[in-house]
């Protein structure tokens, strides 16, 4: 296995772009990429693209063929990578497979999706798809519902309270404040979180991820050629990825989510670090309990202390450990199979000192976690200098 | 939206029924009913079991925002039941009192409409559970379940 860099990274900007296509998302997005990398584009051997549910969300299927054809890059071999909303870590990872292996020198990773173009209540059954169809769904299961069944668990086993998954959605909107990319770029208060409406107790609105317009793209290349391209190229240290049932009825555990467990060790151990030597990471908190979940199994905090860890203000900007730097799903915006690449591209940015106000100094690795699902698929990825 | 006719047909006797699978080899049940026993792999041997129809409550939430098929239901009870044989299922709550809605608390399977498949589909059916009350009509309830649950109708 080769060593695999990042040498180009960028995202569009995420919100509703009622004006922009999902050809112009993955367009933008890749071509920023490519610049970043200081290519023409012909350096390019192949492309994977995470994508959840554009069949439900624009109609349009087959988008591997339609991002290569869209940049301009046909004949090249280029594949859509799905894995609900871990779609972007997916595609990352057969992109860093393909590099590492030696099949190819240079490969394109992007992560897309439009959202905004249909209902919110279509876009809601859309990502029910994520759940178990006939066991979940069918019996009038949402997802803020599934999550919301694991929130009460958490509280019920470890006395987490409503507040403290509330801190979680400050936290990242404060971050978001910072971010030029995220959607939300204004803060709100654990107030603000407490008054808003329940969608499936004890979550609320603003315990949710919103619905988003947005792509993000990153350049890999063996890490032996990397200098060529960039001055700070940044390695992909690590990649875990793990399963596990699609329903929680047939989880082992409530308040863990073995998937993300088993990727994290995995990924740990390939990075030969652990868990505290990380500093900054971007954690996927589709919902608040979903980030206090991750950074338990993650194992920067102890089992059933995310949530003090949280209102402690522990994971803050530059606090014991940075989470979610950009503003996480929820103050960055959730464009689902964006997302993983998205959470890529914060930490190359992040390990190159180039994120602005949100900078965490002085880093060394970062860490990236992306869920599909209520935690059916899980996966970690070390970014380190170098 | 798909022809939901089929799906809703094939799986009836573990909506209406409760009914799962048992592997012989390992001694696990399981539901819903599946192909592969997950301990046993190709070594499993399945036979039908029927799952009980009492368990508790191991979480469960009040979902306001429904999805389309359930808008008239919001807000409803919707929980992960653990049954008496250890095997879990997602389920909606019905006739059960907010306040009696508690993790740990004695619920029963009871059959009931799930969703109508827009005005001209069909109808899915199967099981919903509900409280058990603990207090003076279990003795009742328990000559006559039947009977019960059409009364809770």
């Amino acid at each position: 296995m080769r060593k695999v860099s990042i040498v180009g990274a960028a995202v569009t900007k995420f919100g509703e772009h009622w004006s922009s296509s999902f050809r112009d998302l993955i367009a933008e997005a890749a071509v920023k990429a490519v610049d970043d990398a200081k290519m023409d584009g012909n350096e390019i051997q192949a492309i994977y693209g995470g994508c959840m549910a554009s069949g439900r969300f624009i109609g349009q299927e087959h988008i591997g063929a339609l991002i290569a054809d869209q940049l301009g890059m046909n004949p090249l071999a280029s594949t859509r990578c799905e894995a609900a909303c871990a779609s972007g870590s997916v595609a990352l990872r057969a992109g860093y497979l393909a590099v590492a292996s030696g099949m190819y020198d240079v490969v394109a990773v992007g992560g897309v999706e439009k959202m905004t173009e249909i209902s919110t209540e279509e876009a809601a059954i859309a990502l029910g798809g994520a759940g178990d169809q006939e066991w979940e769904l069918f019996m009038g299961a949402t997802f803020p519902a599934l999550y919301a069944l694991l929130a009460r668990r958490h509280m019920h086993e470890y006395g987490t309270t409503e507040e403290q998954m509330a801190a979680c959605s400050v936290k990242n909107h404060a971050n978001a404040v910072h971010n030029p990319y995220a959607q939300f770029q204004r803060a709100i208060t654990i107030g603000d979180v407490m008054e808003s409406g329940y969608v499936a107790t004890p979550l609320k609105l603003l315990d949710c991820s919103p619905i988003t317009d947005g792509a993000a793209a990153v350049i890999l290349c063996a890490s032996e050629h990397a200098r060529k391209h960039t001055d700070a190229p940044v390695e992909i240290a690590a990649s875990g990825q793990a399963s596990d049932s699609l329903a929680l009825a047939q989880r082992s555990s409530l308040t863990e989510l073995n998937a993300t467990k088993v990727a994290a060790r995995d990924a740990f151990r390939q990075a030969n670090i652990s868990a505290k030597d990380i500093q900054a990471a971007e954690v996927h908190d589709c919902f608040s309990i979903a980030e206090i979940l991750a950074i338990e199994d993650l194992g920067f905090f102890k089992k059933g202390y995310g949530g003090k860890a949280s209102i402690e203000g522990e994971t803050a900007l530059n606090s014991k450990i940075s989470i979610n730097t950009s503003g996480g799903l929820k103050g960055c915006g959730h464009p689902v199979g964006a997302t993983g690449v998205k959470q890529v591209v914060e930490g190359t940015m992040q390990l190159r000192g180039e994120a602005g106000k949100r900078q965490v100094p002085n880093l060394t690795n970062f860490l990236t976690h992306n869920v599909g699902g209520s935690g059916a698929t899980s996966v970690v990825h070390i970014l380190k200098r170098g | 939206m798909h022809n939901l006719l089929p799906l809703i047909w094939r799986n009836i006797t573990e909506r209406y029924r409760l009914l799962g699978v048992h592997c012989q080899i390992c001694g696990k049940d399981y539901f819903p009913q599946r192909r592969i026993c997950p301990v046993c792999r190709r070594k499993g041997k399945f036979v039908p079991k029927q799952m009980p129809h009492e368990g508790k409550i191991v979480s469960f939430s009040l979902v306001h925002s429904a999805p389309s098929g359930f808008e008239l239901e919001a807000p409803y009870f919707l929980a992960l039941i653990e049954l008496s044989n250890g095997v879990r299922l997602l389920s909606q709550l019905v006739d059960s009192p907010a306040q009696k809605v508690a993790i740990g608390v004695p619920v029963k399977m009871v059959f009931r409409k799930i969703f109508e498949d827009g005005p001209e589909g069909a109808i899915a059916y199967g099981y919903k559970f509900k409280v058990v009350s603990g207090e003076g009509k279990k003795p009742a309830g328990k000559k006559n379940p039947r009977k019960m649950a059409a009364v809770n109708s």
